[in-house]
């Protein structure tokens, strides 16, 4: 990760693709703390279902809403729960990985059991489960996606710490008598930054997809604060009148996991 | 002596850079019916990609091959592949450096060492293929041959890989055995019974052997003729006996010298 | 054999494991499922006589025991919100959602293989170029996305299916399958360029290593070498990720049956979650955990006959 130029990434079309992307989504989340056109829950009953104009670039929908502003707020509660997820499910699969790689043993043998039954929920069942138990909401739903995702990043750090634990400067630091803690968190998960840095944003891309999933089934984020997911899922009805008002908030959920999906490429290809 | 195997003027160029670099160049060799010529030289030295060459196994759009590979009457170089194909591993076949690797790990041992015969002479049916099969591990000196036959490459050892790898490389009865650094990555208990069974091949069977390694020592025990190679370039070439004894190039003085105990036999 | 025995027993304790994870999870939820069935103003007495008839006084341990014991027999209790058997009302949905499932997979294998394989012959070709750029685009889609955009096309503009059109495998086990195809497809979308990319990458790989360079040697032509030696090394990892892949189609098909309007398992599942009716979710729950944790076995049996190597290192 050396000499990062301007010029060195450009010629990547991955990370330039991404980069941009990417880009262009933050900016809108960012300029939609500060400015959007309407009110995203503002209803309008003259205004229903409108295509794309002037006056409403993404259209309106069933209640006479912008949908631009709206894809603007939904990105937002998209981007930022999906951020919490990662959050939670890296840091504590981390944590689990790190610790249970580490010391091995009876701890790691049991953890790794329980964890393999854990992986043969696929995320979005996991999900469906704890948020029946949790209840809807998007905290629950933070949670829930977290914890779903915990398995996957305790496996991935688990086995770098594995790998990491026989090299000779981790004995070298052994025998000058580093504490086990800093061993893990100064010597050991420094040196994974490449792999995390992808995984990252696989499970960031993951998080985006199961939000989408979930509050498409009505278990996600709640009105009025709607997701891109759960816009989608109340548009779906209107696709053959306002075929924007489902394409719009369906394109930018796309291109949000397509940029970051890109860039991960890119970080994995970069050398 | 019959000059089975005529190389002329060979140059290899990669291009898969911006500048292309050159790899082998004004390779001569010629190889009788029945001899044993080894071509020594440091790595990189371009003994390895004139044997690759030779064995028509550098195909990639970006290296180019200029010069004559005269065999059987066609020029490999230019022939088309399926001409090419006709004689690779019927006529001329190689073993490689790394046993651990050159074989496919989840095919059986007398899958592979058939898999010659199946190719170029369809026509034999199964049980006799199996019969050659196991006749041939067992002339390489594997001696439970039926169970080898049916194991996995991960179940034997690096020289008895090694002895797969040549058992393959012979059951079609090749004029021309290449075999690049057969040695390299074995033992040296190993590696002395390795070529005693590439001398008793060549002496049975009367295959004409090219054997490349960077261990002279070897390569006096193997070879009547000798070829010494280094940044892609042939600097001496003669009997064995000659230039080990006495070597004209500084080149090859310095290769000698480095070896800390030289027997002659 | 030895090996599949130790994955028998391995998947026996998965199923334990997940089991009581399941079974914890669904206890230690805060409200009294009693009272919502019989409402605030039950009396107590009313409240704890129905606990006792549920069993839900016993200790957790026999709780547990007696449910999973009843799981294994095939009775997965009384739905709390129907006081009807569970496995009653999931018998029926079941069938519809593994079909879904497996049509899905069946389309992802028989697509992704080829691709995978014609992209890696032509590594750097125009046909490789466009499928690796589709490829991105596709893992990007949501599937419930795809499949409203395959409603709106296949469906509603050039009409090949009807959406809501489902037909019962009861009374017209085709045209039960024919509905199927289009969700299938939805659901198969992203596993499908996923398996391309990770089967090119794959045969690339396998393609460089040495014992390819030896199968040339022998006078194979190249599809000699990709179809005899490396395919086969290159399915290794694409198998596991097949595995998973089913797995995740299986409870995929949870929001393409919304997208759909198909009757199966996912819409008793959504309302049960809703009305807190766990019976029913647990029975969904374990049922699909179960099928998840039989095909990982059969993915390690599959994985047994394509690399001899496994049992070695045990």
């Amino acid at each position: 990760m050396k000499d990062i130029s301007i010029k060195k990434i450009l010629k990547d079309p991955y990370l330039t693709a991404g980069l941009l992307i990417t880009g262009i989504i933050l900016i809108m989340i960012i300029v939609g703390f500060f400015w959007m056109p309407y009110e995203p829950t503002k209803m309008n009953a003259a205004d229903k279902l409108q295509g794309i104009s002037a006056r409403h670039l993404m259209g309106t929908d069933n209640m006479g809403r912008d949908v631009f502003s709206r894809v603007m707020y939904g990105s937002r509660v998209t981007l930022l729960i999906a951020i919490g997820t990662v959050i939670i499910g890296a840091g504590t699969g981390t944590i689990i990985g790190a610790i249970t790689g580490y010391y091995g043993g009876m701890l790691d043998e049991i953890t790794m059991r329980v964890i393999d039954a854990l992986f043969a929920f696929p995320s979005i069942l996991l999900a469906l489960v704890i948020v029946s138990v949790f209840g809807v909401g998007w905290i629950q739903l933070i949670v829930s996606l977290g914890i779903a995702f915990v398995p996957s990043f305790a496996r991935i750090v688990r086995g770098e710490v594995l790998r990491c634990k026989n090299m000779d400067y981790i004995e070298n630091a052994r025998l000058q008598g580093v504490s086990d803690l800093r061993m893990i968190f100064v010597h050991i998960l420094p040196n994974m930054k490449g792999v995390m840095a992808s995984s990252i944003l696989i499970g960031f891309n993951n998080a985006v997809l199961a939000e989408a999933g979930l509050s498409y089934l009505g278990v996600g984020s709640q009105p009025p604060y709607a997701s891109l997911g759960k816009m989608l899922s109340d548009a779906q009805q209107y696709m053959f009148t306002t075929p924007s008002y489902v394409l719009c908030p369906g394109i930018v959920i796309v291109l949000m996991v397509l940029g970051f999906a890109f860039l991960g490429e890119g970080i994995r290809r970069w050398k | 002596m019959e000059i089975i195997l005529d190389v002329t003027d060979l140059h290899i160029e990669f291009h898969d850079h911006d500048l292309p670099e050159t790899a082998v160049e004004d390779f001569d060799l010629m190889l009788g019916k029945g001899e044993i010529v080894g071509i020594v030289g440091e790595s990189g030295s371009g003994k390895s990609m004139s044997a690759l060459a030779i064995a028509g196994l550098l195909s990639r759009h970006q290296i180019k091959k200029t010069g004559r590979i005269m065999f059987d009457g066609n020029d490999l170089l230019t022939c088309d592949r399926k001409t090419l194909r006709q004689y690779q591993g019927d006529e001329i076949s190689i073993i490689f450096q790394e046993p651990m690797t050159s074989l496919n790990p989840v095919k059986r041992i007398g899958w592979q060492v058939e898999e010659p015969l199946l190719i170029h002479h369809p026509e034999i049916k199964k049980a006799e293929r199996k019969a050659r099969a196991i006749e041939m591990l067992r002339s390489v000196g594997l001696d439970k041959a039926e169970d080898i036959y049916y194991m996995y490459p991960h179940e034997l050892s690096g020289g008895m890989r090694q002895r797969v790898m040549i058992a393959a490389a012979m059951i079609g009865n090749p004029q021309i055995l290449i075999a690049d650094e057969p040695t390299t990555a074995l033992d040296v208990t190993v590696q002395a019974q390795i070529v005693d069974l590439l001398k008793k091949i060549n002496k049975e069977r009367g295959t004409s052997i090219i054997f490349i390694s960077h261990d002279l020592s070897l390569v006096s025990q193997l070879c009547e003729r000798v070829i010494v190679m280094q940044k892609g370039r042939i600097v001496e070439t003669g009997k064995t006996s000659v230039v080990f004894t006495r070597p004209m190039d500084t080149y090859t003085k310095k290769l000698i010298a480095a070896i800390p105990k030289i027997d002659l036999g | 054999m030895r090996y599949i025995i130790k994955k028998f027993f391995m998947m026996i304790l998965t199923l334990i494991v997940v089991s009581i994870c399941v079974f914890l999870a669904f206890n230690l939820i805060p409200g009294d499922p009693v009272v919502r069935m019989l409402g605030l103003e039950a009396s107590p007495e009313l409240v704890w006589q129905t606990r006792e008839k549920l069993g839900l006084n016993d200790p957790f341990i026999v709780r547990y025991f007696r449910w999973f014991t009843s799981f294994l027999r095939g009775d997965f209790g009384t739905s709390y919100s129907y006081s009807v058997p569970v496995a009653g009302m999931i018998a029926n949905k079941i069938p519809i959602t593994l079909t879904l499932g497996l049509i899905a997979f069946c389309l992802t294998v028989i697509v992704s293989i080829p691709l995978g394989i014609i992209t890696a012959k032509h590594e750097n070709g125009v046909l490789d170029r466009i499928i690796t750029v589709f490829n991105q685009i596709i893992m990007a889609c949501p599937p419930f996305f795809s499949g409203i955009l395959i409603t709106f096309v296949f469906g509603m503009i050039l009409r090949v299916f009807t959406p809501g059109g489902f037909v019962s495998y009861k009374d017209d086990f085709g045209g039960f399958v024919r509905y199927l195809i289009f969700p299938a497809v939805a659901i198969s979308l992203p596993k499908t360029a996923m398996t391309v990319k990770l089967l090119r990458g794959s045969l690339i790989d396998e393609a460089g290593k040495d014992y390819a360079r030896t199968a040339y040697s022998r006078g194979n032509n190249t599809n000699g070498v990709l179809y005899r030696h490396v395919l086969k090394n290159a399915m290794i990892p694409v198998v596991t990720f097949l595995g998973m892949a089913l797995a995740d189609m299986v409870a995929g098909s949870l929001v393409i049956e919304q997208v759909f309007s198909i009757p199966g398992i996912s819409r008793i599942l959504l309302t049960s979650i809703s009305n807190r009716d766990y019976p029913v979710v647990e029975a969904i729950i374990m049922g699909i955990a179960s099928i998840v944790i039989v095909i990982n076995l059969l993915v390690d049996v599959v994985y047994r006959i394509i690399d001899p190597r496994i049992e070695a290192e045990d």
